[in-house]
């Protein structure tokens, strides 16, 4: 499964151009609003059309302004899930799931209704009308409705941005779930921070109409200059970490990853599952000598990649703790005194972690095991 | 109530009928035109749909007798070729009837399609939806409404249709002579009052009627448009 993309457009005064290749997973197109996201999104999805360029979904040429290609928007079925879920108003929950279904030629469906059904948790709104649906639901049912034309490529375009944090929090593990059980391009587009980091594998970051930067969701949020190039996003660092312990006395996890083990508050999933954590860099330390006597829990072996300056009496300090990335704010001052510099041998001193509430609070049912 | 009473109701009822069975269809397309299309004279089409609700009903009917009529333009030719005779007759009474409400079947559904959220559209079209399955499966269905209140509008104004059926298709008894040319002819003839009373009463009930089974259906169809 794969997506190329090469496409340029002029719209008004601004002009829009966009190369990346995404696999299977979530790629997110993140940038702040104007970036030219969604415009992305509709020349993949063929309802615009770019000026120049090149679409490509698994080996199949959708949009090829050299040869003149240009497949239709229903040939090219690239399902889109809106930030508006743009459900039927006329069609049950039901209907709106199966609209797309019954298009796809049977020798293509490779989803299964219940499975989604399921999946969602949308089971006993089945007979229900979208009007009489949560921001929540709608959107589960948009994304099942997406997901039921079984596309070649999953589209969804800020399907959490017209929903507040407890909907958000709500629809975001079965997001998460998509993900994880079907082998789907998914191109997610985003300006929160927050759920590219949760979400994303790949992140391709765009800004004022053009890519400024593609590559793991580490290495992209991790970059010290992200302030500069998306707008205001706190920088931070994002560390992939797998469940090693619960300390249910205390209410502590321990995460564990290859520089180290972190202690945050008590999370609802299993010992040895996966999890991301993004740790803003406004709130780590730099100290040059293991501290004693200090009540932060989380103190890491790092060893200084890279200086920046950024705003104003700021240093912004990129760190490697095992393979992962830390990023530091630290005063000028402070980078002095300490004599910081790269390659320097540090700890560092994570104040706190931020985790998703939703992830504290509930735990998804379960899902029932498929072959 | 007489035989000729009767008559007359029958035939208004079967001419209202006819009229919006015949005349919506049209209506639904240009509707369409003027709401999703642009091209030169399009403010001319929509000036010509809506002339029938300012110009005088009699003006309407003489147009049609010249050009429909035996002896008119178009009237000569379809006699001629298919012996097809519109004037003096009840499809002549249908075709007034229809022209005089075909502004009013147009409007409500013009409405109803300039409100649907074209994004909806574009939604069916990425779920892998040809354009034709677009119109059926989305527009059509979102559209309804406007048209149960425009065939609704349609079949009363059809119903008390008057000027132009008059002009263009007489007062023909059991052919052209609807409830509202009956009423007329009975006020001319000594004795007629009870009986134009009595279709002057089953001619308010039918409006009152009509009326009440659109606001019926347009709330069903509304509901069914847009979920609840």
């Amino acid at each position: 499964m794969s997506l190329v993309v090469d496409i340029e457009r002029r719209l008004g005064e601004f002009s829009l151009s966009a190369a990346f290749s995404a696999g299977t997973g979530i790629t997110a197109l993140f940038g702040r609003s104007g970036a030219g996201k969604t415009s992305v999104i509709n020349m993949l999805a063929g309802l615009l059309r770019p000026d120049r360029g090149r679409v490509e979904v698994n080996g199949r040429v959708l949009f090829d302004s050299g040869s003149g290609v240009d497949v239709p928007v229903h040939v090219r079925r690239l399902a889109c899930v809106f930030q508006d879920a743009r459900l039927f108003p006329h069609l049950t929950v039901r209907g709106n799931l199966l609209y797309g279904w019954r298009l796809a030629p049977p020798a293509e469906r490779y989803v299964d209704f219940d499975q989604v059904v399921q999946l969602l948790g949308i089971a006993p709104l089945l007979q229900r009308r979208p009007g009489a649906l949560s921001g929540g639901e709608q959107q589960r049912v948009a994304i099942g409705r997406a997901l039921l034309s079984s596309p070649a490529a999953l589209l969804m375009d800020e399907p959490l941005a017209s929903l507040d944090a407890p909907r958000k929090a709500e629809i975001l593990p079965y997001i998460e779930r998509l993900r994880d059980e079907f082998k789907l391009v998914i191109v997610y587009v985003s300006h929160m921070l927050e759920e590219v980091a949760r979400l994303a594998d790949t992140v391709v970051m765009l800004h004022d109409g053009a890519v400024t930067g593609v590559g793991s969701a580490e290495d992209v949020l991790g970059r010290i200059d992200l302030y500069a190039i998306a707008g205001r996003q706190e920088a931070g660092a994002l560390i992939h970490t797998i469940v090693e312990a619960h300390a249910d006395e205390d209410g502590l996890t321990m995460l564990r990853f290859d520089g180290g083990v972190l202690q945050v508050p008590r999370i609802a999933l299993p010992v040895g599952a996966p999890f991301r954590v993004r740790i803003r860099a406004r709130d780590v330390s730099i100290a040059t000598e293991r501290p004693a006597g200090i009540s932060i829990r989380n103190i890491l072996r790092a060893r200084i990649v890279e200086l920046a300056d950024t705003v104003g009496a700021f240093a912004e300090i990129k760190m490697a703790v095992g393979h992962a990335t830390l990023v530091a704010r630290v005063t000028r001052p402070s980078v002095r005194e300490l004599q910081l510099a790269t390659g320097c041998e540090v700890y560092a001193l994570v104040k706190s972690i931020g985790i998703d509430r939703d992830i504290m609070e509930t735990a998804l049912p379960a899902v029932p095991a498929r072959n | 109530m007489g035989h000729e009473e009767f008559q007359a109701i029958a035939l208004s009822l079967k001419v209202a009928a006819c009229s919006v069975l015949v005349g919506t269809p049209p209506a639904l397309a240009v509707a369409l035109l003027l709401a999703r299309c642009r091209f030169p004279g399009k403010t001319l089409i929509d000036a010509l749909v809506h002339l029938p609700l300012v110009v005088p009903p009699v003006v309407m009917g003489y147009l049609l007798l010249l050009c429909l009529g035996r002896r008119g333009a178009l009237g000569e030719w379809l006699y001629d070729q298919f012996g097809i005779v519109l004037a003096f007759r009840w499809t002549g009474a249908v075709l007034a009837a229809m022209v005089m409400s075909f502004p009013l079947i147009v409007r409500p559904i013009r409405l109803s399609i300039d409100a649907i959220d074209r994004r909806l559209e574009d939604a069916a079209r990425t779920l892998g939806a040809p354009r034709y399955w677009v119109f059926l499966s989305v527009t059509l269905p979102l559209t309804l409404p406007g048209i149960v209140v425009g065939a609704l509008l349609g079949f009363a104004r059809s119903l008390g249709e008057f000027g132009a059926t008059i002009t263009f298709a007489g007062s023909i008894s059991g052919e052209t002579r609807t409830l509202s040319s009956a009423i007329y002819a009975f006020m001319q003839m000594p004795n007629g009052d009870p009986a134009a009373l009595n279709l002057v009463l089953v001619s308010v009930a039918l409006s009152l009627l009509a009326l009440m089974v659109s606001e019926y259906l347009s709330r069903r169809a509304q509901a069914l448009a847009h979920g609840s």
